[in-house]
């Protein structure tokens, strides 16, 4: 077999049915037998940056490993941050890039460019194939390290030479690495522990990170907190990993958490936090953060324990294990449920005063369109139901405040890179993985026209995603920072030219709606939302609306702005 | 929390990227590399590194877990937790050995039993092997002679074997 011809073969081993990709001479190999072989998708994209971010969206969209292959050289480089935003978030993400011959490497060759170096700080790994036969053994392995222990980028460099040798193909059907063995079972003298904590605590809150979602934990969880009375908040890459519904959520917690979140957090005895890594938006000023609070924390990667806050009750292990492992305990001690309610009765006391005092609001406005309301109303819409991606800004924020997020892997979102353009591509993927649901890409008029030239992907491909347009006419988020931080010094935040959105969805071939009246937003969501094709909405909504509460960064999470 | 020299044993995978993956989580992280040795084991598809660094003891434990972290390294040591462990370093010091000074330079070595390596008509090459302190303790006596150059090898160390049964 040749090296191009292992490669399609071990992506089939792999069950891998869609790749996000863009061609160019030093992958021109493998898309001639990706050309011969239908049972793999290939989607065009029109820039490398959106086949990563396709990728990644399909990744945490389904649970599966996305697929992305591009050529050397520019082609390699334009996906660097679309790793490094899968990187941030965990998510298992396999690249292929051509590389020129391995004689001409180190030569500074047309379109050579070392990409295994560019992105070591930003793939979990990453390999350069130096011989064919060394191709089904690598391949596996980049599959195996993206998908287990805490995910992540893998990157497989793929000279043009090693592509076009001939080797014979030896598919390994296990594969175990001595230097790369994640520990999943959690030590159970520390879940015990963890236990004890609980049982003797009076002011718990649980903190679900985005470990919960990728370890598939949100049902242990959710029976967890029921069973216990336990409040809950989530971080940005938490949410959908319990229900935002539920009344036991205190909803998002940090710079634009909740009030109540925030307040629950600081004055809290116990914190469990699961797959949560205490991120600087999320903790404020780490010395003020929780100061009474004991921690316990259950996280795959042990490296996320103890980095920034002290840790009482490290738990090393998978969260949906961990979390397996303390229900059982629960229910063989059998306290039963009234204990834990009256444990907790004041706590809920005054969680719920803070609810009342301050609770997730705005003021509407018979003029100006508040994004707010738009969220709101999508959400309605929408039942709840829909896959939401989200660009990077107040779009995000507002997104991540107002719909409430049920399921997990409904949340599309850049959280520890904040890319924007990431969310459109990321709908694309996450369509591709789910074609009969409803997938959405909240956006902002900046984000989206940083990976605007992926309409044509999405036209071609017929996905009708559904792109709402937070239209401001500024960098709003930077210009929120400018108002309250740099005494409204608006420096390069405000555009003086955007294009008519809707002209260019047009220009696509795509359905075009505007809204830029309070009135117009219900019916114009509902039309977006009827239409079979990709569908842009252009909604023009009050251009200073700020994202609250905010915590300032660097301060404590109890010195919040309001409104 | 106070800062504290840490000598760490790592052997990773012998394989093209590993040390640049190292020395990247040192730089991207902003922690600190005073030494570091690489070669080859008994066993040829691992290498072993002795790195030393200072940090406080939240530091050092991040060192230690982002090592561990990176999929290449198979195991990490810090070998100063270790009860008992041989610490040696090794350097070559050219030192200016005039006509009044040459005698002095011997004496020198002789009583920290060191080797002369290279002699030329104004200098003598002197090879010294010891732990740190005593590294330290030779150059402090040589300086006011006149070192021309020094290079050092970084620190080595290995855990002692139990003496009791
Ligand atoms: C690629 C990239 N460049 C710059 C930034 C910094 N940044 C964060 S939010 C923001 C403004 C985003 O504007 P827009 O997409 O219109 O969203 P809004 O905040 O107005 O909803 C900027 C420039 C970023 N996050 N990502
Ligand atoms: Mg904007």
């Amino acid at each position: 077999m040749t090296g191009a011809q292992m490669i399609v073969e071990a992506l089939k081993r792999e069950g891998v049915e869609v790749i996000f990709g863009y061609p160019g001479g030093a992958v021109i190999d493998i898309y001639d037998e990706l050309y011969k072989t239908p049972e793999i998708k290939h989607v065009l994209v029109r820039h490398e940056q959106g086949a990563a971010h396709a990728a990644d969206g399909y990744a945490r969209s389904t649970g599966k490993v996305g697929v992305c292959l591009v050529t050397s050289g520019p082609g390699a480089t334009n996906t660097v941050t679309g790793i490094a935003t899968a990187y941030m978030d965990s998510i298992p993400v396999v690249i292929l890039t051509g590389q020129v011959p391995t004689r001409l490497i180190g030569n500074d060759a047309f379109q050579e460019v070392d990409i295994t170096g560019i992105t070591r700080p930003c793939t979990k790994h990453n390999f350069l194939v130096k011989r064919t036969e060394d191709l089904p053994w690598v391949l596996k392995a980049a599959f195996h390290i993206a998908r287990t222990g805490r995910p992540g980028p893998v990157l497989v460099d793929l000279p043009k030479d090693v592509q076009q040798g001939k080797a014979e193909f030896h598919w390994p059907e296990e594969i175990r690495l001595r230097s790369y063995q994640p520990v999943y079972d959690p030590h159970p003298r520390q879940v015990e522990r963890a236990y004890r904590l609980l049982e003797s605590s009076t002011r718990p809150v649980v903190l679900v990170g985005g470990g919960v979602i990728a370890s598939g934990a949100h049902e242990e969880l959710l029976e967890l907190a029921e069973r216990l009375h336990l409040p809950v908040t989530m971080t940005l890459m938490g949410l959908g990993g319990f229900p935002g519904t539920h009344p036991q959520s205190l909803g998002m917690l940090g710079m634009h958490g909740t009030y109540y979140a925030n307040m629950a957090v600081a004055n809290s005895d116990l914190i469990l936090a699961v797959g949560a890594r205490f991120d600087d938006r999320v903790t404020g000023k780490v010395d003020a953060f929780a100061p009474m609070a004991k921690i316990i924390h259950i996280d795959i990667d042990p490296t996320s324990i103890q980095k920034n806050v002290r840790v009482d009750v490290p738990i090393v292990g998978d969260c949906k294990r961990a979390l397996e492992k303390l229900l059982q305990i629960v229910k063989e001690v059998g306290r039963p449920e009234k204990i834990w309610r009256e444990q907790f009765k004041d706590w809920w006391e005054q969680i719920e005063i803070w609810k009342k005092r301050y609770p997730l609001t705005y003021k509407q406005d018979p003029e100006y369109i508040k994004p707010q309301f738009v969220i709101e109303k999508l959400y309605e819409l929408t039942r709840g139901e829909a896959i939401v991606a989200t660009e990077v800004g107040q779009n995000q924020m507002w997104t991540a405040q107002y719909y409430k997020f049920d399921r997990p892997r409904t949340l599309i979102t850049s959280g520890g890179l904040g890319t924007m353009g990431f969310g459109f591509p990321a709908a694309i993927g996450a369509q591709m993985g789910n074609p009969g649901k409803l997938v959405i890409d909240v956006a902002g008029d900046g984000s989206i026209q940083m990976n605007i030239q992926e309409m044509a992907t999405a036209m071609e491909q017929g996905l009708p995603i559904k792109v709402i347009i937070l239209n401001n006419g500024y960098l709003g988020m930077v210009r929120q920072w400018q108002e309250l931080f740099y005494e409204r010094r608006y420096s390069a935040v405000k555009f003086q030219v955007l294009p008519d959105f809707v002209k260019l969805a047009e220009a696509y071939g795509a359905l075009g709606l505007r809204a830029t009246r309070p009135e117009e937003v219900e019916p114009v969501l509902k039309q977006a939302l009827e239409s079979d094709r990709l569908t842009l909405v252009d909604i023009h909504i009050a251009p200073e609306e700020g994202v609250f509460p905010m915590v300032p960064a660097g301060r404590a999470t109890t010195e919040m702005i309001l409104v | 929390m106070a800062e504290k020299k840490h000598t760490l044993s790592v052997l990773v995978e012998n394989t093209p990227g590993a040390l640049a993956r190292i020395a990247g989580l040192f730089s991207g992280r902003g922690f600190n590399i005073d030494s570091l040795c690489v070669a080859e084991t008994l066993d040829p598809t691992l290498s072993h590194l002795t790195l030393v660094t200072r940090g406080d003891e939240l530091i050092i434990e991040q060192i230690i877990k982002q090592l561990r972290r990176l999929i290449d390294v198979y195991k990490v040591v810090d070998v100063t937790e270790e009860e008992e462990f041989v610490e040696r370093e090794m350097a070559l010091i050219k030192v200016r050995a005039e006509k009044e000074t040459r005698a002095e330079v011997l004496r020198m070595c002789d009583i920290f039993r060191c080797k002369v390596v290279d002699v030329s008509p104004r200098t003598y090459t002197i090879e010294v092997t010891g732990p740190q302190s005593k590294l330290q303790a030779v150059i402090e006596l040589l300086k006011p002679i006149g070192i021309k150059e020094i290079v050092r090898t970084g620190l080595i160390a290995m855990k002692r074997e139990k003496k009791s049964v």
